[in-house]
């Protein structure tokens, strides 16, 4: 039997009368990618939001390996081992791809006063460390983008900068990842090396759960284990891809077919 | 023996320039002297055609040592020895007072131009780096020195330096209640804060007797290390008038200042108010405690605007409620505007041109403040980061980014 790792139950967010979640049960195992789908506007990034603490849910609990986290503030969702991409992607551009990162393993930075300000010698080795660190991350996902550390982020491609927020959210070695529409902006070429490269990743990292928001049907199918639907804040179907792409209420919501 | 340094970034595609270390000294020692004359020069010279003509002849000379590459050369050097130039400009700054030191009008200007650069890079932790807006940086500059008067007339056995320590931390902690509201709203709104509290302070000051009404409170001249500031310095000593003394004190919390402000920048602290600044819902998904920074970045700016405030008090001598008025603060906002937002290093000549110049040119003097507007929309339209804009993050001088 896996571990759950996260459990939504009745999770429900609404703006004034607007619910866009609606008493949704989720559960994410341990080491598991699942993939979450439906039409534009049926809550999968109120989803994210709701659980990385950027909105309060109206009720319903979150609870992580068993303890509830409902209504954590992000910073404390952060410290729980639970990072995320954005949709449309939120980098600092005007930073370096190194500083990006670092911001990223904030919970691995000593943020003392002593140690940033007068004793520079501890803290030239902390930034070495990260350097080091940072480096490897990113050569991990490619090697032409290790080169370019030290450079602003505006100067990079779309898909350097996917890898970048993907590497700032994997820095600090998550338990939790939540990808909200990375292939958004990319060619299907390059979202399925970025892809590769997370499966790589997970190999590594064999505890580490994914949810992934995907519109590209075929990329959920080729790498998700499991996959939940929501249409209108709600959950229509759960299920392997190639089950849950065959019910009829998932069809007429999300497949366009009546 | 001349050990050859990389300057310049490595990895950021600036071309790679080597240079033996003295070379490395030597330029930047020749950019200290240079900046060193042409200051002395806006300070000495008196009639406005020969100022006119120095201001012509100053964006001339900074084209012709951009072409001919010497300011890169410069740029990168003092990239790649900070600590060296941080002290040869002290160094300079200090000659340039000797030079000075029976000028009493040129000195009064240098000091006023060295104590709004330690106001001014406060508000660049504020607003350059954690993004805070502080359109009142006057009245934390005012509550510097009202604090050196009322804590010199009330508590007169405390030491003044432990004075002017104080009056930086009551700045602090009365923008710490200011605080508050801004971080309850965004944008326009955190503005309009603090505008208006600039206003409240004045009208504060005019209505209360304690602290003199509108007529104002008279500051005893400093007194530290055995020497009552209010004396000129006697002929064995060289001669010299008692602003000489507030000039030094001036530029030496202006270079500590600088000093914090560097620091707090090339570290974890600054890259985290930085992030705050850029995108503050993915620094909150990252784990950075937005409220936190900017409580302690406005905190530490108008301790500094306080610091500042408190030996201007002291120097003038006299302090009135019409000395910290809102277009001051917007003299201020517009130093750090017209330097480059961010940028520590440019407040100090940003300070200088919009300090000094209404003085010398008694025609801009009647419509300084319309001048400014003009001069804060001009950059605003064409170079919106500054005459000096902010350069990528650097942690150490050399290899690290």
């Amino acid at each position: 039997m896996r571990q759950t790792v996260l459990q939504t139950k009745k999770l429900t967010v609404s703006f004034g009368g607007l619910k866009a979640l609606n008493g949704l049960d989720v559960q994410l195992y341990e080491g598991e990618f699942l993939g979450l789908i439906g039409p534009n506007g049926s809550g999968k990034t109120t989803f994210f939001n709701a659980l990385t603490g950027i909105y309060r849910p109206a009720a319903g609990s979150v609870l992580l390996h068993g303890n509830d986290i409902t209504g954590a503030p992000p910073n404390k969702v952060y410290a729980y081992g639970i990072t995320r991409t954005f949709q449309r992607l939120r980098l600092a551009t005007s930073l370096s791809v190194l500083d990006n990162l670092i911001i990223g393993n904030q919970r691995n930075l000593n943020l003392g006063l002593w140690h940033n300000i007068f004793n520079r010698k501890s803290f030239k080795r902390q930034l070495q460390e990260q350097i080091q660190i940072s480096e490897e991350l990113l050569s991990r996902f490619s090697r032409d983008l290790a080169v370019h550390l030290f450079k602003p982020v505006s100067s990079l491609s779309m898909i350097d900068r996917r890898r970048v927020e993907v590497c700032r959210a994997l820095i600090s070695e998550p338990n939790i990842l939540l990808l909200d529409e990375p292939s958004a902006g990319m060619t299907p070429d390059e979202t399925r090396a970025l892809m590769d490269e997370l499966q790589d990743w997970r190999v590594k990292y064999p505890s580490l759960s994914i949810i992934l928001i995907e519109h590209e049907m075929e990329l959920i199918n080729k790498v998700s284990d499991r996959c939940v639907v929501l249409n209108y804040g709600e959950k229509i179907a759960e299920g392997r891809y190639s089950e849950v792409s065959m019910e009829p209420g998932v069809r007429a919501a999300y497949l366009g077919e009546d | 023996m001349a050990t050859n340094r990389v300057v310049g970034r490595p990895f950021c595609g600036t071309r790679v320039i080597t240079m033996p270390d003295f070379k490395t000294k030597l330029a930047i020692l020749l950019g200290v002297a240079l900046s060193v004359v042409v200051l002395y020069g806006f300070l000495y010279l008196e009639r406005e055609w020969e100022i006119g003509a120095l201001l012509v002849m100053v964006p001339l000379g900074v084209y012709f040592l951009r072409r001919t590459n010497a300011l890169t050369y410069y740029q990168h050097a003092a990239r790649e020895m900070p600590r060296f130039t941080w002290i040869s400009f002290v160094l300079g700054a200090v000659v340039l007072i000797m030079l000075l030191r029976h000028d009493d009008f040129a000195l009064l200007m240098l000091t006023t131009v060295l104590l709004y650069a330690t106001v001014s890079l406060g508000l660049t932790i504020q607003f350059g780096f954690v993004g805070v807006v502080n359109f009142s940086a006057v009245a934390f500059f005012g509550i510097g020195a009202y604090s050196m008067a009322a804590l010199n007339q009330h508590f007169v056995f405390l030491p003044d330096l432990l004075i002017i320590f104080f009056s930086g931390a009551i700045s602090a902690l009365l923008g710490a209640l200011l605080i508050l509201p801004i971080l309850r709203t965004r944008g326009h709104y955190a503005a309009l804060i603090t505008i208006a509290f600039g206003i409240l302070f004045r009208t504060f000051l005019e209505v209360n007797d304690v602290l003199g009404g509108p007529q104002g409170l008279k500051v005893p001249a400093l007194e530290m290390f055995g020497w009552n500031f209010g004396n000129s310095f006697p002929s064995e000593m060289g001669g010299g008038s008692f602003y000489v003394a507030y000039a030094i004190v001036a530029l030496v919390l202006v270079a500590i200042v600088y000093l914090i402000t560097r620091l707090i920048e090339s570290s974890w602290l600054g890259l985290n108010m930085d992030s705050v600044r850029l995108d503050e819902v993915a620094s909150a998904a990252f784990g950075i405690n937005g409220p936190r920074w900017k409580i302690a970045a406005f905190m530490l700016g108008n301790c500094f605007a306080g610091l500042a405030g408190a030996v201007y008090a002291a120097m003038y001598g006299f302090i009135a409620p019409a000395n910290f008025n809102l277009s001051d603060s917007l003299l201020l906002v517009s130093i750090v505007l017209l330097g480059g937002i961010g940028n520590a290093v440019a407040v100090i000549p940003a300070a200088f041109l919009i300090v000094v110049l209404p003085e010398k040119f008694q025609v801009i003097q009647e419509y300084r403040l319309l001048l400014f507007g003009i001069v804060v929309i001009l950059i605003l339209r064409f170079r919106p980061s500054g005459l000096m804009p902010r350069g990528l993050r650097q942690y150490f001088a050399g290899r690290f980014g």
